[in-house]
């Protein structure tokens, strides 16, 4: 056989795992840091003869992939670790019925939040549903373990899941590639076996006692799984799970410290391989991120095996955000006795302007934004959700963000909560067509006096741009019949639908001031491109420039497009300027114009 | 006991082209033969804000460059470069682009851009800095996009892969129809710092 090494992006390496298994079927939606494995699959379906599919949402995603695996396609749902709590409801139950071909549920995980309002460790869900989790190191191992994965779920007739974090999948490395399997007919199909597919309480009473009896075959099978490696050294040892092992061994070298350690990359960790390290070492930290999931387990197991065991974990290594090298080698220093290292701290730092994320230049959401606080006034209350928008939040138009299409909902119970004043919230087509749905009919349902606004920027811009149904195009490229906000948000109940195009700003707030007189559900769709999608498709427009008559009064500045500057006495307009003119329209006294050719 | 070859930290401004020097990098060590890990900022921190990415030549541990750890700090933007400072390792090098991107922070008026001297002082203190303007040079080779590449030509005298890998991973990556300008880049780069 012929590897090659490629340096691949973690994404990229759990891609080529996905190739080199023969799946059927991959189905998943856009989330940091998860999106790059359909990314790098979609252009390759054809000529692999996969169904490879950005869903609307991830319990859809799931659902397709559960699917296929029922039809004996070797299937993939990917997402982001929140994305999970999406798709927990077939996520549950599956562990229940079982798979047809191997099923691998992706969840990416991001301790330290890099791109999520949470850093929910998926470990504790693979528990909470009894299937096998693995945790890669680095790429390498990524793409191994998802080769090794749809294996280890057709042994065991469970779904298992991958969970990189984003130090994995937003990580890149030299990956030594397998061979792509010659394409076979498929011998897909669907099998009827109702005590196993359909989760009627006389089938799932035992199939629960099955799934409770698998937990030590699933104790077997990681035994000799090669991703739990021990290296008896000194009787104080390490026990450290995927990324975190690196750091361990780094710190270790570091150190000079000939600690015995432990590297996991499975939860559950093999008890044969515990209770070796334990009868070996007499203290032990346990090094992973986020939740103790590896040290109660050890913990468990020490009561029978050592009951003096000495451990250590949280007591020493953060639990909250992510890890890195510094942080494993002080928590193994303090084990040791050894002095801690000190952050490096450079006072100078302090004259560092902030540099943070911002809604780029020409963002019609910024005009939007614009337009809602002038009709709707700053003491109206402004729910908002998850998407590019977020970042608005310094204009005061995002008042709340909690889950991928709570606006809605989050805004009809503050009208029943008893606010009375106008409520204008937030959500971008993708998370409106996401989860955002199901709130706004819920809404029309109860009879909720709110406006909904629909930023569309017709794409998923926060993750790279995906599709999604609005757009009329599939992940792979294929035209589908683009679903109109419109007609549905007309279809869900609401009273009073208005188009307007968020550039032209004196239009946008008498729509607005239309929608918060309307005496029920008002639903604005402000629709504009992401000015990097215009970009890319060759839209140019004509640049703005700030000519004499300008009288300094800022307004145009507080608006916060990163084009304007305020040079000290009046303001300007810089090169990043993308020519939309909403500024235009701000400036009080007239003072910006288009640039005369 | 060292855990690299050489440890690179690339700082600088979502949309720069940060990743493309790492990728480079990356695949020049691949074919090089040496094991190569590097960590990369993606999603929401890219828009306009400020980015990283950590690069180990011949290392096999996590990918992540530890603080006081880099060799090498390349930043495309001087305050990134203070703004990373804490990962320079004492003697080690960094090479900075002068061109300031102003933030949002700073236009809008809350924050004053420090000046040039005050924002490398610092770094001075820990290491040698060598401090041009990559965008000049870029615009000079024919355009301003290429200033990453003039970074990357600047560079390629301190890591310890020849410059023949580094040239054939750089035709991978750029378009072909671009690949003349970025040469020119690269030397440019190159030169200013020999």
């Amino acid at each position: 056989m012929v590897f090659v090494k490629e340096y691949l992006l973690g994404n990229a390496a759990i891609a080529r795992g996905i190739l080199e298994s023969g799946a059927g079927l991959v189905a998943g939606y856009p989330g940091t840091p998860s999106s790059e494995i359909i990314e790098t699959l979609s252009p390759l379906a054809g000529q692999r003869r996969m169904h490879v599919e950005w869903s609307v949402n991830e319990k859809v995603a799931l659902e397709v992939a559960i699917g296929a695996s029922w039809a004996n396609a070797r299937s993939v749902a990917t997402m982001k670790h929140v994305g999970l709590n999406v798709a927990s409801d077939p996520f549950m139950t599956l562990a229940y019925l079982g798979v047809g071909a191997g099923l691998v549920v992706i969840t990416a995980d991001d301790p330290y939040c890099h791109s999520s309002q949470n850093e929910q460790d998926s470990r504790r869900y693979a528990q909470f549903a009894g299937v096998p989790c693995l945790e890669p190191a680095d790429p390498q191992e990524a793409k191994d373990m998802t080769v090794y994965a749809f294996e280890l779920s057709e042994r065991l007739n469970l779904p298992v899941m991958l969970r990189p974090t984003t130090r994995v999948s937003h990580a890149r490395s030299d990956v030594e590639t397998g061979q792509l399997p010659a394409l076979a007919a498929s011998n897909a199909g669907f099998t009827r076996d109702p005590s196993c597919r359909v989760a009627l309480p006389v089938h799932v009473r035992p199939l629960h006692k099955r799934l409770i009896a698998k937990q030590e075959t699933i104790d077997k099978e990681l035994s000799s799984a090669p991703w739990n490696r021990l290296v008896c050294r000194a009787d104080t040892g390490i026990i450290a799970s995927g990324i975190s092992g690196l750091y361990a061994e780094e710190a270790l070298k570091d150190l000079e410290l000939d600690y015995s350690l432990l590297r996991i990359g499975t939860t559950p960790a093999p008890s044969g391989l515990l209770t070796e390290m334990l009868e070996h070492c007499r203290r032990i930290l346990v090094v992973e991120e986020l939740e103790p999931v590896l040290e109660e387990q050890v913990a468990l197991l020490a009561r029978k095996v050592r009951p003096d065991l000495d451990l250590h974990g949280k007591s020493l290594v953060p639990r909250a955000g992510e890890l890195d090298l510094g942080l494993v080698r002080n928590a193994i220093s303090a084990l040791a006795g050894l002095p801690a290292r000190e952050p490096i701290v450079i006072p100078e730092k302090d004259i560092l302007p902030p540099r943070p994320p911002a809604l780029c230049p020409g963002c019609s959401h910024r005009a939007t934004y614009q337009a809602m606080i002038k009709a709707f006034g700053k003491d109206a209350v402004f729910p908002s959700d998850i998407g590019c928008y977020t970042m608005g939040v310094g204009m005061g138009t995002v008042e709340t963000c909690l889950c991928m299409g709570a606006s809605i909902s989050v805004a009809t119970g503050i009208r029943f909560g008893g606010d009375e004043r106008p409520i204008c919230c937030t959500l971008g087509d993708s998370t409106f067509l996401h989860s955002g749905l199901t709130g706004l009919l819920n809404a029309a349902y109860n009879g909720a006096r709110l406006t909904v606004t629909i930023l569309d920027n017709s794409t998923t811009a926060m993750t790279g741009h995906q599709p999604h149904p609005g757009t009329g195009r599939t992940a792979t490229g294929q035209e589908s019949c683009p679903v109109s906000l419109e007609d549905v948000a007309r279809a869900l109940g609401a009273g009073l639908v208005e188009t307007v195009d968020p550039y032209d700003l004196d239009r946008a707030v008498e729509v607005f001031r239309k929608a918060r007189d309307f005496s029920g559900l008002s639903v604005v769709i402000a629709r504009q491109s992401c000015v990097i999608s215009a970009r890319r498709q060759g839209v140019r427009r004509q640049p703005l420039q700030v000519t004499d008559a300008c009288v300094g009064c800022q307004v145009c500045l507080n608006f916060g497009c990163p084009a304007i500057e305020w040079t000290g006495e009046t303001a300007s307009i810089n090169t990043l300027c993308t020519g939309c003119g909403v500024c235009a329209m701000v400036c009080p006294s007239g003072s910006i114009k288009e640039v005369v050719r | 006991m060292r855990s690299s070859d050489c440890d690179i930290v690339i700082a600088g401004v979502g949309g720069q082209g940060v990743i493309l020097i790492s990728d480079v990098i990356g695949r020049a060590a691949v074919k090089a033969g040496l094991p190569v890990r590097g960590a990369e900022t993606h999603g929401m921190a890219q828009r306009g804000g400020s980015v990283v990415n950590h690069t180990r030549i011949n290392c096999r541990y996590s990918p992540m460059v530890a603080e006081g750890g880099a060799d090498l700090l390349l930043a495309l933007e001087p305050v990134e470069a203070l703004r990373h400072a804490h990962f320079l390792a004492p003697g080690g090098t960094a090479l900075v682009n002068t061109a300031p991107v102003l933030p949002v922070t700073v236009t809008t008026g809350k924050f004053a851009y420090p000046p040039l001297e005050k924002v490398l002082s610092p770094l001075q203190r820990i290491g040698t800095v060598r401090a041009f303007n990559a965008t000049e040079l870029a615009a000079s080779a024919g355009t301003v996009q290429a200033m990453n590449v003039v970074m990357l030509g600047a560079l390629s005298r301190y890591i310890p892969i020849t410059e023949e890998a580094i040239l054939a991973a750089l035709a991978q990556v750029v378009p072909e129809k671009h690949l003349k300008v970025n040469l020119r880049a690269f030397e440019l780069g190159k030169a200013e710092v020999d």
